[in-house]
């Protein structure tokens, strides 16, 4: 098994005529990801990714037509909260939404409509997902990753890879590697994949990596000393030399008013008993050392 | 993005909510001017108030009264010439003081935890909120808006009542708090602070009148939000802004400016995070935070050089990207590109990993740069580079 996605995925792409859209669906296509469908407005009928996709002009009409349960969207950020709607009201469970820059304030009632239905929103301004040898949905690089235990929970992209690279390298394989995003208002917590590895029985120890902003970090590592305990784990949070007062990239990456400090995360993170690297590279031998042994 | 006390007052009186009159002065004799202006109008003293982004101007001394125009006019020139927390003051707002009978706090913020606009007020209004959160948490009372209504009558009466508020100032305060709620929804703000909130005695021709008035105002507006904003854009503080973040605006870049000697260039904010904390590990301090985007192409490269070499501290340039949009090939002949034309030599340590990266190790050997296989390497030889070339490291 793995979470949220996996060989019953069935990918619908919002955008998947758009540059990003095209180029990433191909990279999923490749890595064996079982998209079914594609949807943009005015295209529907047509067929992308050299015919072997169908595309549709809305999501209920690729839901009906090709039982599309997962979606994940490219569009821009001004489309991009519409477009959650949209796979809401189709009634599909797990939505990535890829797109950076959305206005918080948009991402608030939608949060909410999303909550009300029951469906799982991952992001926005997130990577995706992977379950390796099985599914990626959204912009991981593929060649990173090895099938194995270890659930990856993460708020960023590239230092995701970084860490991951070096996991795999180290011969340490990963259960799910989940991009939860780096926005201050996200549809999926890293307490809520935390739960969801908790129950995974596949998923055998845990990665967490997390940066500056909100405090996020600090539940999960609660949560974590309560339910995780015998669980091997390790962490990393960036921004342990960032200002306070400056948005360090990420809309959600602030320190503001002396919260949301590296300080305050990595204390928080060790009083759970979860050991925290000071390098990426070093997440591997943590792991180990908290005693993973796949 | 922040903006200034007289902007901020600008949104709130387009929602209708009660704020004294005021002027912006650039120059002691224009501070003057405003003054006689409220003086006349029947005002007992103005209070002159140093407009700068950052907090603490009270404490710094840039908020002070006067009580004739002359008065105004030596404070203002006071305070046009001081600093505030190293900003100079370039502007100062002047408005009349009226008699404070009681002051409040009133702020509305986005709450990541709960997923909601969170308005809290306190009793303990005209100190630093911070202040009170630590020393008495128990003052400031919170209730969250609701995510597809806005803030509900009810919410926002049991606020009044929480912080003491009777009689009329229950109504005024229904109303300034839900304009709140509403000005950030309106403008896309992150954050609004009235601070004070203050009860303001007036002497009429019907003798005195009390009313809820907004004395202050703070807003930060969110940066996504901008590009369907352009009158706030406007607000843009260009005298307080690095003439660097400009240009990082302009090629979308995201730069921080900070104190060390080793420039970084990063894909992804949390690997230039990571970056910068390897610099500081390895023994070095980084001179910024820049991240050149997914998908940086040459031109975006150059531009990125351009911003890190522009500061005269730079010793050493580390360049880490990690593949997966990015091609490296492109990164590669994008740094070669702006090497050829930079008109500073600094020494550079380049890793290059992911897509494409063997093409790019090819380019950048060519091209004789150094080149580092991991991020802890990288680290080591840029500070290690910073401190041969004389960098403080």
């Amino acid at each position: 098994m793995s979470i949220l996605i996996g060989r019953d995925t069935r990918l619908v792409v919002h955008g998947i005529t758009g540059r990003e859209g095209e180029f990433h669906s191909r990279q999923m296509l490749e890595y064996g990801t079982n998209i079914v469908a594609g949807m943009t407005p005015g295209k529907g009928g047509l067929h992308a990714l050299d015919n072997r996709v169908p595309v549709f002009n809305t999501i209920e009409e690729a839901v009906r037509e090709t039982g599309a349960n997962t979606s994940c969207i490219f569009v821009p950020a001004g489309g991009a909260p519409d477009s959650i709607l949209e796979a809401v009201g189709a009634g599909v469970s797990t939505i990535f939404c890829i797109t950076e820059g959305i206005p918080t304030l948009d991402m608030l009632p939608v949060v909410e409509v999303v909550r009300a239905a029951g469906a799982r929103l991952i992001g926005p301004n997130c990577p995706g997902a992977t379950s390796p040898g099985r599914a990626k949905v959204g912009i991981i690089p593929g060649s990173i990753h090895l099938e194995g235990g270890v659930g990856v929970v993460s708020r960023s992209g590239t230092l995701t890879y970084e860490a991951v690279q070096a996991m795999s390298d180290a011969g340490i394989g990963q259960s799910t590697c989940v991009g939860i995003g780096g926005d201050p208002l996200i549809g999926t917590t890293f307490l809520d994949v935390l739960q969801l590895f908790a129950a995974d029985p596949e998923t055998q120890g845990i990665v967490l990596i997390g940066e500056i902003g909100g405090a996020a970090e600090e539940e999960a590592a609660a949560w974590a000393a309560e339910h995780l305990r015998g669980v091997p784990m390790a962490a990393f949070i960036a921004g342990r030399t960032a200002p306070e007062g400056k948005r360090m990239g990420h809309a959600g990456a602030i320190i503001s008013g002396g919260r949301g400090t590296a300080a305050e995360k990595v204390a928080a993170l060790e009083a759970a008993g979860i050991r925290v690297a000071s390098s990426p590279t070093e997440i591997p031998a943590l792991l180990r050392e908290a005693g993973y042994r796949g | 993005m922040k903006i200034q006390e007289a902007d901020a007052k600008t949104l709130l009186v387009a929602a209708g909510l009660p704020v004294p009159p005021w002027a912006v002065a650039r120059t002691p004799a224009e501070a003057r001017a405003a003054a006689e202006r409220f003086l006349g109008d029947g005002a007992g003293r103005v209070v002159i108030k140093a407009q700068v982004l950052v907090g603490g101007r009270g404490k710094a001394g840039g908020v002070k009264l006067a009580g004739s125009p002359r008065e105004a006019e030596d404070v203002a020139s006071r305070i046009l010439g001081m600093d505030v927390k190293g900003i100079p003051v370039r502007k100062v707002l002047v408005g009349p003081a009226g008699v404070i009978v009681k002051e409040f706090y009133l702020g509305a913020i986005l709450d990541r935890a709960s997923r909601r606009i969170v308005v809290m007020a306190s009793a303990e209004g005209g100190v630093e909120i911070e202040e009170v959160a630590k020393a008495n948490p128990g003052a400031i009372h919170r209730v969250a808006a609701h995510p597809l209504l806005g803030l509900l009558d009810y919410q926002a009466r049991a606020l009044a009542f929480a912080v003491g508020l009777a009689g009329p100032h229950l109504r005024e305060f229904v109303k300034i708090a839900k304009g709140l709620v509403a000005t950030m929804k309106a403008n896309d703000a992150d954050l609004i602070e009235v601070n004070p909130l203050a009860i303001i005695r007036e002497s009429g021709p019907e003798g005195h009148v009390e009313r809820l008035t907004c004395l202050d105002a703070k807003i930060t507006l969110d940066d996504s939000a901008l590009p369907r904003h352009p009158e706030l854009e406007k607000l843009r503080d260009l005298d307080e802004e690095d003439p660097a973040d400009a240009e990082a605006r302009l090629y979308d870049i995201s730069f921080i400016h900070l104190d060390g000697s080793i420039g970084c260039m990063v894909n992804g904010a949390g690997l230039a995070m990571t970056t910068m904390d390897l610099v500081k590990r390895a023994g070095g301090e980084p001179a910024n935070f820049l991240d050149i985007g997914g998908g940086a192409k040459a031109d975006r490269v150059a531009a990125a050089m351009r911003l890190i070499l522009a500061d005269p501290k730079v010793k050493a340039i580390l360049v880490n990207i990690f593949g997966g949009i990015t091609r490296g090939d492109e990164v590669a002949r994008g740094l070669i590109d702006a090497r050829s034309r930079q008109e500073r030599e600094v020494p550079m340590i380049v890793r290059i990993v992911g897509t494409n990266a063997e093409e790019a190790g090819r380019l950048l050997q060519e091209a004789h740069f150094e080149t580092a296989a991991t991020l802890d390497e990288a680290a080591q030889k840029a500070v290690a580079a910073a401190r041969a070339a004389g960098g403080a490291g």
